[in-house]
């Protein structure tokens, strides 16, 4: 089925692109969108952020694969994003890393075999003074300890709603 | 299940930059209105736009990204007869590695940065303002554009700002997770919709910026700065700091102290009280072993370093930077090699890859310090890594390239021992190799 913008999303189309005196300029915001409305930004997403936008294709393209938070792949349920710079690994990241990897059962840039979690390791969160940290979705966890990792994957897998 | 960071003010009834009291989690507008809110933005439009500039170039107020451009200065930089319209931007990217002090304002106190903006844009005559705001802030982003429109609702922004003839529009902007978008000609290239590659310079942006219009670009915390100028008037702010650097400062401590987190102090507070007063000094009352004093980019210091004044000129003086004020401490026992893998694989990952020196130099950097760290190194190692980086420096279109290059020159020189012996052993010598240095995640942190 070709992707189409849902009711909320198209209002929010239409309120980016007040924001902006060139359409081009909201194309990062509404590739959020898409994201967010579709998932990913497969080939056909991006095909139809141009023709929304009356960008070229090469626009969204180049765009969408400079920057790293516009997923060009689909992404687990949650998306768990763990820090591994300076102030996390001084407060034991790769203890965290280790540990993640060992309960999900797959590496940083996998997914697990039922869509549920995806592992990435990722750059500075800005949770410093909260090290070790980690991103799932939108919500930061911080203040990392193995403890907490354990409660934070069993809430969200039941939420889930099964034992994966 | 985010837990603010440690907040505190350190000089209570000077700076007023953090005011989250305790218990608080988020600064509301009515929280704003009753702490005196809005009352700089009244007092710049009685004062006018002018006058409102020469305040910020007296207060002696230093850029907070990171380079601590005069404000004032950069101000002062706009074309006079340009026909176009100006534009103000704040750069909100906060991805300097250690940094995570206007996380603070973006999702706990919006609206001394936003009063800021106004005030800012009232003295440089834009008519709309944009708020660039990293990506992975998805909450931060929703709640800073309510704040938005509720200072809409409220009259502070629109046609006529407080019944004035000034009008702004402020619009958030989402980042999408790239370093180098913090970098400000690579900022406008995203916020136009572009790949975040830092443009050529000059033209400086205050001449060619946005959408080809004069741009002030200008960092989260300096916004907040405006404001109290404006509120407090340029000899009260200077007074809060150094005559030449004036104000309060934001300062992060990371790291293996006993009490992480953001403290508000007059700007040039010693390094050794921010970490043994405000931080509670090291876990366990360990040695330190180094201190990157300013965010990751900037030159790692040791403890001979701690009586350094934390301000723009006196850390330069000591042959690093002031950066963003995020002091990241580290003890003895941690292995310098493996802490630089982390950066050097950073910038490796950052790079635009516009420039060839910054391109190669950074990921052959990660690649030699890496095989260091494996055990893989070979004798001269040390003298590759220090002449990759000093090819790169000064070398490339933005300052990402001299970003990469002199945590390494640093860490070489510092440690240099440190990384012959593991070229010598052929591995890691600290105690348990790669599983050194943790388990202490779940001390310090909150109070
Ligand atoms: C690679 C790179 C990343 C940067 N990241 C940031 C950032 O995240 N936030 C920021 O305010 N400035 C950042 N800067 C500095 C900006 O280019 C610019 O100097 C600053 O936003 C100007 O604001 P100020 O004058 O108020 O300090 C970065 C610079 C470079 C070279
Ligand atoms: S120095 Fe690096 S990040 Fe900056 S423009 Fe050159 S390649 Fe890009
Ligand atoms: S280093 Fe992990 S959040 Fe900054």
């Amino acid at each position: 089925m070709a992707p189409a913008f849902s009711t909320e999303g198209e209002a929010r189309l239409k309120k980016l692109l007040g924001r902006y005196p060139d359409r081009r300029a909201a194309l990062i915001p509404v590739l959020h969108l898409a994201s967010r409305e579709f998932g990913f930004l497969s080939r056909e997403v991006m095909e139809y952020v141009a023709g929304r936008l009356g960008l070229p294709e090469a626009y969204v393209l180049t765009t969408a694969t400079f920057y790293t938070m516009l997923p060009k792949r689909p992404l687990g349920r949650f998306h768990v994003q763990v820090c591994v710079n300076v102030a996390c690994h001084l407060r034991g990241a790769d203890g965290i890393v280790e540990h993640l990897e060992r309960r999900l059962g797959i590496g940083p840039g996998e997914m697990t075999e039922d869509r549920t979690f995806s592992l990435e390791g990722v750059q500075c969160l800005a949770a410093c003074g909260t090290a070790p940290a980690m991103q799932v979705n939108d919500d930061y966890y911080e203040d990392l300890t193995l403890a907490k990792v354990d409660e934070i994957l069993d809430a969200l897998r039941s939420s889930a709603g099964g034992a994966a | 299940m985010s837990l603010p960071p440690t907040v505190a003010n350190a000089a209570p009834g000077r700076g007023h930059l953090l005011r989250l009291a305790p218990g608080e989690s988020v600064v509301t507008l009515d929280r704003h209105l009753a702490l005196g809110g809005f009352s700089a933005v009244r007092k710049a439009l009685v004062m006018g736009p002018q006058a409102v500039a020469d305040e910020v170039r007296r207060a002696n107020l230093r850029g907070r990204g990171g380079a601590g451009f005069p404000a004032g200065v950069k101000w002062g930089f706009l074309p006079k007869d340009s026909p176009k319209p100006r534009y103000l931007v704040i750069n909100a990217d906060e991805g300097e590695p250690g940094t995570f002090k206007d996380r603070y304002f973006l999702e706990r106190d919006p609206f001394p940065m936003l009063e800021g903006m106004i005030v800012s844009a009232y003295a440089i005559g834009a008519k709309t303002a944009y708020l660039y705001v990293r990506g992975e802030f998805v909450k931060p982003i929703a709640m800073l554009e309510r704040a938005v429109e509720q200072l809409h609702r409220g009259g502070y922004l629109g046609k006529s700002v407080l019944g004035s003839s000034f009008g702004l529009d402020i619009h958030v902007h989402p980042g999408a997770g790239a370093y180098v978008c913090g970098e400000e000609s690579a900022l406008l290239e995203s916020l136009e919709g572009k790949p975040g590659r830092p443009r050529n310079k000059p033209p400086f942006p205050a001449v060619v910026g946005l959408f080809g219009c004069p741009t002030i670009i200008n960092n989260v915390e300096t916004m907040a700065c405006v404001r109290l100028i404006a509120d407090v008037g340029a000899e009260r702010f200077v007074a809060m700091g150094l005559p030449k650097d004036g104000g309060p400062k934001i300062y992060g401590l990371s790291g293996h102290v006993k009490r992480p987190g953001l403290y508000e102090a007059p700007m040039g507070t010693p390094l050794r009280k921010l970490v043994y007063d405000f931080g509670g000094g090291t876990i366990d009352d360990r040695p330190i072993k180094g201190i990157i004093p300013g965010g990751s980019s900037t030159p790692v210091l040791g403890s001979e370093h701690l009586d350094v004044a934390m301000d723009f000129d006196s850390v330069k003086a000591a042959g690093s930077m002031l950066g963003t004020g995020a002091v990241t401490v580290f003890t003895e026992g941690t292995c310098a090699v493996r802490l630089l893998t982390r950066l050097a694989a950073f910038y490796a990952h950052e790079s635009c890859g516009q420039c060839t020196p910054c391109r190669d130099g950074t990921g052959w950097m990660e690649r030699v310090v890496s095989a260091i760290e494996e055990g893989r190194g070979r004798p001269g190692d040390c003298d590759l890594l220090l002449s990759i980086a000093n090819q790169i420096m000064g070398n490339t279109i933005c300052a990402l390239g001299d970003a990469a290059a002199m945590p390494v020159i640093a860490f070489v020189e510092r440690y240099r021992a440190e990384f012959e012996e593991h070229v010598a052993r052929g591995g890691c010598p600290f105690e348990g190799g790669h599983g050194h240095g943790h388990g202490h995640g779940h001390e310090g942190g909150n109070p």
